[in-house]
């Protein structure tokens, strides 16, 4: 099972809305979260494989996200789930509705990508794994399956470099950056994606309160980046150090 | 009969421009051998790979490929035939790659869609309620009375890209198959060189031509029609003009164009007058140069406004771009965006040829629509409405020449009813009736002359005159050499309402993915740094609005011509002005380009 976000594309420009509220997105361009789009490709990478049967993409949000689905069906999904809500859904909302579906499905492995780029959250893979009690394994650049095993063998980035651990299944991977380069959806895919089964559900079908746990106070554009400035000497650095920008 | 005459005399002359090496440059540079056939017979191909087969195919989803993909979806229905339509567009989502004024003359759409002012989702919302033209010097405007071309009475002022979104939406829902993020990299001919569609282009190339692991192979579209709705100066429909010589067969003259530099921004709700079109003749464009701008007031506080600058300018100096940051400098522009956000900003070529340009129009297979084949209402400058009908004429042709075609048959598709039923619209009257607005700015009085001119045609002549001004030359010829120009003097921007190209980039969205070999290519990949350099100064770094090339010194000490392929817009600008036609836009991978939401 492979879940997937719609975002705001990642060349998009945004401008803060006046009234501090979030961000513009009216005719922004939207598309599918890249590191989503790394987990999907991993999926189809672990279905061909032959590391299992099928692969599940699923979605929540509003009506477009569908469009999302579309996308990683036409990249290899074979079946769709699109959990409809017009709410806003934070990571644990998500992660709730993810338990959820999973516990119906039933999947060997949930590939998630490790954040999305809208909110920079990097939990809902992780809430989760703890709602499931399934082992994690996050920010995966190598995963190599075992299903005669049952187990998942996946190398994770972290600060002090590269770590390997070795997870039973059924478990939830998040991807990173270098974990595959996603493939293009080709032009019969995209057609055959058409055909392909998306069924559609809501939170209240699946049993889950998506109230918002955190609120947003406010939301500003970064400070204009003011020049620099050439010292003449240390002892004027010094000086424009404690009197202007007053950090010693 | 006069006219057809003088057409007629038109034609020897016609063949001379046709070569890519022009004979008689200023300078008399006759070792110019940049024949272009080699990159354009790799604009054909035929092999047909794994394909997939439609009735009919649009290569291209703006106003004219949507129009012609719902009529003929409509007719579809109307004679309870379901045919298939295909459309492919090379931006990643519709609209990605429109952009225009624009102030839509909703006559094809009252033809098209009726429904369309019921629709709650339809974005085209604010009538045009006043028109104001000006002659601008450095720092005043004198107000003159609007040309009845300029009114506006019953015409909406609108953002392209959403209506072109709305109207993908329209066609989607009648069933027609639209698949952004893929361009027609080349035309598929059958054996007997008929049209059978085309093919896209490869995906997952890197830069030096190695495949990468992404790689997949262009897939063949095939159609029993193909229509190119691919815009100004769109690389197949160029081919393809080429290939069937269909500018010769229609005694047509040669394509003249424009660069239109173009911004949206979003200003101080006191100065915001909705419906409000305004044109500006004058500063900063020099005398000799035909050009304008406008300013159009959207809905929610947004304003476009831009310059159109004619590519038929002479001196190697010049830069569009820079003409635009400098007509946003007059008092007028400037206090009106005081305050304000610059939105979006992007560029695009415009077709000024009008009536006498217009080629033939269909080929064996296929058939061209909208921008591609050129039906700009110059002195209106409104070509929205009159390619949708084109778009809408050719689908009628498409449709009732499949519909009548002996089941099973394999011959290629006649669609010259279109260019018959066409040449008997109201599109050919329109052009027809202002075809000599545009050329009189050439005759030698420039604006003066042109404006001269363009009163007595439209308020005496109404364009029943006998005669038709010709179109001299096609635009790269008119650049004279660097040492016989005045550079131009431009000063910085000051980055609140004038920036810099790379500010103005960012702006456009605009993307490619970096590792695909360029898009831009080069017939002579010498000629640049022996031609282009030393005698025009490297004109491109001037008049392209993108930045794309750029002369740096290299550790050698000399300068080569650097082309930052990513930064393009698709406007073409230097597929049409480089002195020696030494450089061919060709479609990259799909899905890269300017990313256009309110254009």
């Amino acid at each position: 099972m492979v879940a997937v976000k719609r975002v705001l594309d990642y060349t998009a420009r945004v401008r803060v809305k006046s009234d501090k509220t979030g961000v513009d997105l009216t005719n922004v361009k939207m598309s599918m979260n890249p590191f989503c789009e790394i987990a999907v490709e991993e999926a189809i990478r672990v279905r061909e494989a032959k590391g299992t049967d099928e692969v599940v993409a699923v979605s929540i949000g509003p009506r477009q996200a569908a469009d999302t689905l579309r996308t990683a069906l036409a990249m290899g999904a074979d079946r769709a789930l699109h959990v409809h809500t017009d709410a806003e859904v934070q990571p644990l909302a998500v992660a709730k509705l993810l338990a959820a579906v999973a516990r119906q499905e039933q999947p060997q492995l949930v590939l998630l990508g490790k954040q999305a780029i809208d909110d920079d959250s990097n939990q809902t893979g992780q809430m989760l794994a703890g709602l499931l009690g399934w082992p994690q394994a996050t920010f995966a650049s190598r995963l190599e399956l075992d299903a005669a095993a049952g187990t998942a063998l996946v190398t994770r980035e972290v600060d002090g470099g590269l770590e390997t651990l070795r997870v039973t299944l059924p478990a939830v991977v998040t991807s990173d950056l270098r974990l595959n380069e996603p493939r293009y959806a080709t032009l019969p895919n995209i057609m055959k994606a058409k055909k392909k089964l998306l069924a559609a559900t809501s939170p209240e079908e699946l049993g889950v309160d998506v109230a918002p746990r955190l609120q947003t106070l406010s939301v500003e554009e970064p400070a204009k980046r003011k020049g620099g400035v050439m010292v003449a000497s240390a002892a004027e650095l010094v000086d424009k150090l404690r009197n202007e920008a007053k950090v010693i | 009969m006069l006219r057809s005459l003088l057409l007629r005399r038109v034609t020897p002359w016609i063949s001379e421009v046709r070569s890519a090496a022009p004979k008689a440059l200023p300078g008399g540079h006759r070792y110019l051998s940049a024949s272009a056939s080699s990159i354009d017979s790799e604009l054909g191909t035929q092999d047909e790979r794994e394909s997939m087969h439609f009735d009919l195919l649009v290569v291209g989803a703006g106003p004219a490929g949507l129009s012609a993909a719902i009529k003929f979806k409509q007719m579809g229905k109307q004679q309870g035939q379901d045919l298939s339509v295909c459309v492919i567009e090379k931006g990643a989502e519709l609209g990605a790659h429109i952009l225009s004024g624009n102030v839509l003359q909703p006559t094809a759409l009252d033809e098209l869609l009726p429904e369309w002012r019921q629709d709650e989702a339809c974005p085209i919302k604010q009538p045009a309620t006043a028109s104001r033209f000006y002659y601008l010097g450095r720092r005043w405007a004198l107000r003159l009375p609007n040309p009845p071309q300029m009114k506006h009475k019953g015409n909406y002022v609108v953002s392209l890209s959403e209506v072109v979104r709305w109207l993908g939406q329209k066609a989607e829902d009648l069933g027609v198959e639209i698949f952004p993020g893929f361009g027609g990299a080349k035309v598929v001919y059958g054996p007997s060189g008929d049209v059978h569609g085309v093919q896209t282009n490869d995906v997952g190339v890197a830069k030096d031509g190695s495949l990468k692991d992404s790689h997949i192979p262009g897939m063949a579209l095939t159609a029993r029609a193909t229509l190119f709705a691919e815009g100004c100066r769109g690389s197949l429909s160029q081919h393809v003009m080429k290939r069937f010589g269909l500018r010769e067969q229609a005694g047509a003259q040669p394509q003249t164009y424009a660069l239109g530099v173009k911004e949206v921004w979003e200003i101080d709700p006191a100065k915001h007058r909705p419906g409000l079109v305004v044109h500006t003749v004058g500063h900063p464009l020099p005398w000799d140069v035909y050009g304008g701008s406008w300013i159009y007031h959207m809905p929610n506080n947004r304003v476009s406004l831009g310059l159109v600058t004619a590519l038929d300018y002479s001196n190697a100096y010049l830069s569009p771009y820079q003409e635009f940051q400098q007509w946003k400098r007059h008092p007028m522009v400037t206090k009106l965006l005081q305050g304000g956000t610059c939105l979006q900003y992007g560029a695009r070529s415009l077709n000024e040829g009008g009536w006498q340009s217009i080629p033939a129009l269909s080929f064996p297979g296929g058939a061209l629509v909208g921008d591609a084949a050129g039906f700009l209402n110059v002195p209106k400058i409104k070509g929205t409405h009159t390619s949708m009908k084109s778009g809408m004429l050719a689908a009628e042709a498409a449709f009732n020449a499949m519909v009548k075609a002996p089941a099973g048959s394999r011959a290629p598709l006649d669609l010259s009813a279109y260019g018959t039923s066409l040449r008997n619209s109201w599109v050919d009257t329109e052009l027809h009736r202002e075809r000599n607005i545009r050329p009189s700015f050439g005759l030698g009085g420039g604006l003066w002359g042109g404006l001269a001119y363009s009163a007595v045609q439209t308020y005496l002549l109404r364009g029943k005159e006998p005669w038709t001004l010709r179109h001299r030359y096609a635009d790269h010829e008119k650049l004279k050499l660097a040492a016989d120009c005045t550079p131009r003097e431009y000063p910085k921007p000051d980055g609140e309402i004038t920036f810099d190209i790379n500010t103005s980039l960012y702006r456009s969205q605009t993307n490619h993915e970096h590792d695909q070999p360029s898009h831009l290519k080069l017939v002579n990949p010498k000629l640049p740094e022996v031609v282009n350099l030393p005698m025009y100064d490297g004109p491109e770094q001037r008049y392209c609005p993108a930045g794309v090339y750029e002369w740096p010194v290299g550790d050698d000490g000399r300068r080569h011509l650097q082309i930052n392929a990513q930064n393009c817009l698709h406007c073409k600008a230097c597929d049409i002005k480089d002195p020696l036609q030494n450089i061919r836009w060709t479609v990259p991978e799909g899905g890269g380009g300017p990313s256009y939401t309110v254009m």
